[in-house]
């Protein structure tokens, strides 16, 4: 009876991607790492010691929260333990290491290629692959498929190729991405772009919003290219912060204010709300950022903004 | 006459009285849309009103803030205890659509139990035991204003010097509580408590599965965003014993799912398709001994993340409804003898059927 199911999932799963999954079903082995006792050791000797030096010279009434501590900070961004360190060589394409490094390579596909009618999202990785570098640091190469929105799923996937390097340094550095992806060129939303845009870049355009989308997750259509707009300049700042250990989604938009178009450039006012799914943090920035068709989003400023429970001043 | 007005009188009062049962009122309750934590308690009683002979509710715990918590029992009544599945959603207050899909399920359910054999089967030898809302305190703190919204953990105020509120009620259980994938700071999101079960909603939950462990064959815990189907244990180097079952029978729901929209859940260990976590839910009722334990994330995969627009919530839950029934039948088929030969045949079916429709997809 087993061996019926799995080789009728095997011919379901070859059609749905899943054949990996069966591997690892089939392969029945669980990745035995060194021995977990030493790490487990040097984990808690390590939490022991960063505990100590996070207690600085303030009284512990007055130690700031988690929220109110730099983004860089590495106990805001991951959890407390070390995440195991994977082997290299493939890897699983539905597992998180490669879906972290895919959604690295969208932020960036975002940040060069998107516009109000056009943001990318991940649809599938079909193959992934990791190795340790030279200078320190792990190399990501991914084979994955896009979807833009609008449109989404009801459009075509483009094919993508790309390079993730996350360097190991002491202070966080961002990661590093090569991209290509098929007929990047040949799609079309450059109409609807270009509407808008007219639309908009009158001089007494002053579009202001709270709350997109509302907690309901609705938003008038009016809305959604702003609040695709933010997506995108959003990447900047998701690219930026990305590690290995974190993976963004914009949760929300705030708020947006449009302010006086500059040189031919819509500038726009945003507060985002990001959230990290390891950590679960929801991360407060505000940014301002230009579009216009053809010079694309630019974030021109950027600034954390913690979500603190007193008015305590942010460090820096 | 007087027999005959009475008599009349009385016709009239049991029509009216099945037209209420046939659930003609719950028609008027919208569930494309987000609900208070009062119109969810108001449905509640709604439902086990109307159903007198198949739902009741239990209360079987207190939130921080003194609320009742409540689930609704479903199922043929027995005189002996009858093995059960268990379902709870909205531990985390911000994942709005997971009590949407609690709500939708009941009333499925309701709905079809006196008309589709397979869920009367399932009324028969099992009991449900649902809770629309677990995490009520964290729930109504969402509902409070724009700023609320992506609330996600408990309302226990901070202990010892901590400023902030709040303890991951999925990271708080007794299953490897504190080993990973957790934070100390008792700010963060995933703070897992100053010890385990310090939350009185994560003790009411063990409770009710301590007293109840011999009964129940499933544990189901709603979530969202990812859609994800995540088997247990949160910890890379632990293993459950049934891992391999357990992976076919969500690799199965998955393809439930898939057939109805076109959506993809991806099946795994947390460690595997997540991150590593422990002391989750999920993990404590598989080391009791509940043999099947699946945590759903429902859609979608972070365009809109927690704020899932309403009108994905019919199709939200469609789908996570096939997800869940497909686990709920092969388990009921394979504890009950008198429908071992339907076990194979609707396996059969459903992945024929399933390889069909993935194959027309492709």
């Amino acid at each position: 009876m087993q061996s019926v199911i799995r080789t009728h999932l095997e011919s379901v799963s070859s059609h749905s991607c899943y054949a990996t999954e069966l591997s690892f079903i089939n392969s029945s082995t669980r990745r035995r790492s060194p021995p977990e006792w030493i790490m487990k050791t040097f984990c808690s000797v390590w939490l022991l010691l960063s505990l100590v030096e996070l207690r600085p010279a303030l009284p512990v009434s007055q130690e700031t929260p988690l929220a109110c501590r730099g983004p860089a900070d590495p106990a805001l961004q991951q959890p407390e333990t070390p995440e195991e360190m994977d082997t290299t060589g493939d890897l699983e394409p539905t597992h998180y290491p490669a879906r972290r490094a895919a959604t690295v390579a969208l932020h960036y596909l975002n940040t060069r290629h998107g516009s109000p009618y056009r943001v990318f999202g991940l649809q599938q990785v079909h193959k992934a692959s990791a190795e340790d570098v030279a200078a320190g640091g792990r190399k990501y190469s991914l084979d994955f498929s896009v979807t833009t929105s609008p449109s989404g799923s009801a459009g075509p996937a483009l094919r993508c190729s790309a390079e993730v390097l996350f360097p190991r340094t002491e202070r966080h550095t961002p990661p590093d991405v090569q991209l290509n992806c098929e007929a990047l060129q040949q799609l079309n939303s450059t109409a609807e772009d270009e509407a808008f845009y007219q639309k908009y870049i009158t001089p007494d355009s002053a579009v202001s919003a709270q709350y997109l989308p509302d907690s309901y997750g609705n938003m008038s259509e009016d809305m959604q290219p702003f609040w695709r707009l933010a997506r995108v300049a959003a990447s900047f700042i998701m690219l930026r912060e990305s590690s290995e250990n974190t993976e963004f989604n914009m949760a929300q938009v705030a708020s947006i204010t449009q302010q006086e178009s500059s040189e031919k450039q819509l500038m726009l006012d945003y507060v985002v709300l990001l959230h990290d799914l390891p950590s679960q943090e929801i991360i407060q920035w505000k940014l301002l950022a230009s579009w216009s068709p053809d010079s694309g989003v630019r974030v021109l400023q950027m600034e954390w903004q913690p979500r603190c429970p007193h008015a305590t001043k942010p460090p820096n | 006459m007087k027999g005959s007005v009475m008599s009349v009188l009385v016709v009239l009062a049991l029509v009216a009285q099945d037209r209420v049962a046939c659930g003609l009122e719950d028609k008027s309750y919208d569930y494309t849309k987000y609900h208070t934590m009062d119109e969810i308690s108001a449905w509640m009683s709604q439902m086990e009103r109307e159903n007198p002979d198949v739902a009741s509710s239990m209360i079987y715990g207190r939130t921080y803030e003194n609320r009742n918590i409540t689930l609704l029992k479903i199922g043929f009544t027995s005189a002996t205890p009858k093995k059960a599945v268990w379902m709870d959603c909205g531990i985390h207050a911000r994942e709005w659509i997971a009590p949407a899909f609690c709500q939708h399920f009941v009333k499925e359910i309701l709905g079809s139990y006196q008309t589709d054999p397979k869920v009367n089967m399932l009324f028969k030898n099992l009991d449900f035991y649902i809770t629309p809302v677990l995490n009520m305190d964290g729930y109504i703190y969402s509902w409070k204003d724009n700023t609320t919204r992506l609330w996600r953990k408990s309302r226990s105020p901070g202990t010892g010097n901590c400023t902030c509120f709040g303890t991951d009620l999925n990271r708080n259980f007794y299953a490897n509580w504190g080993m990973v994938g957790i934070s100390r700071n008792c700010c963060s999101e995933i703070y897992n408590g100053p010890t385990p079960l310090s939350e009185t909603e994560a003790q009411a939950v063990t409770d009710f599965l301590g007293a109840h462990q011999n009964q129940l064959l499933c544990y189901l815990t709603i979530h969202s965003y990812g859609q994800l189907i995540l088997v247990p244990y949160g910890h890379p180097n632990i293993s459950a014993p049934n891992y391999n079952e357990l992976m076919e029978v969500g690799l199965a729901a998955a393809n439930a799912i898939k057939a109805v929209h076109g959506k993809s859940y991806k099946v795994g260990t947390s460690p595997d398709v997540l991150y590593a976590n422990s002391g989750s839910s999920r993990d404590f009722a598989r080391l009791i001994g509940i043999p099947y334990s699946f945590t759903f994330e429902l859609r979608d995969e972070g365009d809109y993340g927690f704020l899932l627009p309403e009108d994905q919530i019919q199709p939200t839950c469609e789908e996570a409804y096939q997800g869940a029934m497909s686990i709920i039948n092969y388990i009921h088929d394979k504890n009950f003898r008198g429908s071992a030969i339907t076990v194979t045949a609707t396996l059969w079916t459903t992945l024929v059927a399933s390889w069909i429709s993935s194959a027309n997809v492709f």
